[in-house]
């Protein structure tokens, strides 16, 4: 189910000069916030909670997932080179999971990493928050990347609607219409926060930590399966059909 | 041995029929498929590269269907039309890479083996996004060798190369040929396909035209009625000879134009005695061309005969 040359031609694409740049500016960002945060307001958990999930999972995290999970596939369907994936003896779900699995190595790698750090810096993990935030990162990441990986096989526009989705649904929808939330991946990433937190820090999910985990594992086993299936129907001619 | 079979394919995209119930097979040696642009050359292709579904008929490699059968690219080397392919990648990396998806014992050996057949090893080691036309066409061959696979199907292979590059690619894909494999390229350009397949299918407006040797193909094609337009200064007079030699099968004067409208049955004929005819009774000719020659015509021909 795992081909090391797919996972290996994904992540030298995924981590190419300009993707590499798109990927660290938002980590490099909340890093900076974060000192400067700390600096001026001092050691504050309500603060730290709010900035690493305004900042942190609202936003961040869903960006870094549609360059991540688009950046996966897409650009290889939009230029046709996914036809030298395809022309091989190789089962189409080994190819979708060998993506798969390097777009969630990147998207923990640039979400998990920087909140971890970014955490530490704002409060010094004063009541488990970097743990918690980090945790909560990398969990949305999976479900994410595998969101977002289906979409790049489903569309050419598959980058625009990534954006749409975070920045109106997760950010803005998300945060204002309670029953949105519901179905908001960010959510139930929350959701797991919530439980590791020390309580009176101000992290709320509106899902229960189980309910978050099991939406995430059905979002995230339900998109890789669903690519797989656009994946053996792809032809270099869909655009006619 | 490989044969692919074609029986009874079509392929339609909503209400456009790109592939019209073609049938026919394609053996060991060089195939040419030939077509005019839009004829349907690519979405055959596909379907013989498994790419696409056949809305109907279908299509086997020696009795394997080739759609939703990745076994079968063990056997079957593809050359795409597209231009992506991992340009971040060197030539070596991305031969290796194929190599290495297909499973190969020693992937090593056969990119090393396959980049000296297409004599690329001089530039492998440099980014492909640096390479020119044809020196990507000559990687993107290696990959589609790598694997030493019975059947190479190659989509437009001659675009945009070079005379010299596309002498280099005939000659590597009549080796191939040679040694037994199944290799089928298509083309728009009669002169390519006549220079290196010694099998032709024509392919028109999504049907099966013609299939032969090129022979039988050319003598089809410069066979056919051609139509003239000649301009002299006594239309009549050339008119009234013409008509009585057996090379022309009509004439109209077309009085707007000025200008004779001529039919002629015998292609080398008519050209013999055009001007011979003009000579003996002192008439200047102004223009003589041809009315009929766009390859869209030609095929046309094919078609209906």
């Amino acid at each position: 189910m795992f081909d090391p040359t797919v996972a290996r031609l994904t992540y030298r694409g995924l981590l190419g000069r300009r993707r590499v740049f798109l990927l660290s500016g938002l980590p490099l960002l909340l890093l900076v916030i974060a000192a400067l945060v700390r600096a001026t307001v001092g050691a504050d958990d309500a603060v730290t909670a709010n900035l690493l999930t305004g900042f942190g999972v609202a936003t961040m995290v869903p960006l870094i997932g549609v360059i991540a999970g688009t950046g996966a596939i897409a650009p290889e369907i939009e230029d046709g080179s996914v036809l030298y994936l395809l022309a091989k003896p190789l089962k189409r779900p080994t190819i979708i999971v060998s993506k798969l699995i390097v777009a969630i190595g990147v998207s923990v790698v640039f979400t998990a990493v920087p909140m971890l750090l970014a955490g530490f810096v704002l409060n010094g993990n004063s009541g488990q928050l970097a743990v918690a935030f980090a945790v909560a990162s990398a969990l949305a990441s999976v479900a994410y990347s595998a969101l977002f990986l289906l979409l790049g096989t489903v569309t050419r526009h598959a980058v625009v609607i990534g954006l749409v989705y975070a920045l109106i649904w997760e950010a803005l929808v998300g945060s204002v219409v309670p029953g949105a939330r519901v179905l908001s991946v960010q959510q139930w990433g929350l959701s797991l926060a919530e439980r590791i937190a020390a309580d009176g820090t101000g992290v709320s999910s509106s899902v229960g930590p189980v309910a978050g985990v099991v939406l995430l594992v059905v979002v995230t086993v339900l998109g890789g399966w669903f690519a797989g299936r656009k994946l053996r129907t792809l032809s270099p001619q869909a655009g006619e059909a | 041995m490989t044969t692919l079979h074609i029986e009874g394919a079509s392929r339609w995209f909503g209400n456009v029929v790109a592939v019209n119930d073609v049938t026919f097979d394609v053996s060991p040696g060089v195939t040419g498929l030939l077509g005019p642009n839009g004829a349907g050359k690519s979405t055959l292709i596909n379907m013989m590269a498994g790419f696409l579904a056949p809305s109907n008929g279908s299509v086997t490699l020696d009795g394997a269907a080739v759609w939703r059968n990745e076994q079968a690219y063990s056997h079957l080397g593809l050359v795409p039309e597209a231009e992506g392919m991992y340009d971040f990648l060197t030539g070596q990396e991305f031969v290796l890479a194929n190599a290495e998806l297909h499973g190969l014992a020693d992937p090593g050996a056969a990119t090393h083996r396959a980049l000296a057949t297409v004599d690329m090893e001089h530039a492998q080691d440099r980014r492909i996004s640096t390479y020119s036309k044809g020196m990507r066409q000559r990687v993107k061959m290696a990959s589609a060798l790598v694997h030493e696979p019975s059947v190479l199907l190659l989509d437009e292979p001659f675009n945009g190369m070079d005379p010299r590059q596309r002498m280099h690619l005939m000659e590597l894909l009549r080796q191939m040929g040679e040694q037994g494999r199944t290799v089928l390229f298509s083309s728009h350009i009669l002169e390519e396909v006549e220079q290196l397949a010694s099998h032709i299918e024509v392919i028109v407006a999504g049907r099966h035209a013609a299939s032969g040797d090129f022979r039988r193909i050319r003598r089809l094609m410069t066979d056919r009625p051609h139509r003239y337009l000649v301009r002299s200064d006594d239309n009549r007079a050339l008119a009234a000879a013409l008509i009585a030699d057996a090379c022309t099968s009509g004439i109209e004067f077309d009085e707007a134009e000025n200008a004779l409208r001529i039919q002629a049955v015998d292609f080398g004929r008519f050209t013999a005695v055009l001007p011979k005819l003009a000579a003996e009774r002192g008439i200047r000719l102004h223009t003589v061309s041809p009315s009929d020659e766009s390859l869209e015509s030609v095929f046309s021909y094919l078609v209906a005969a």
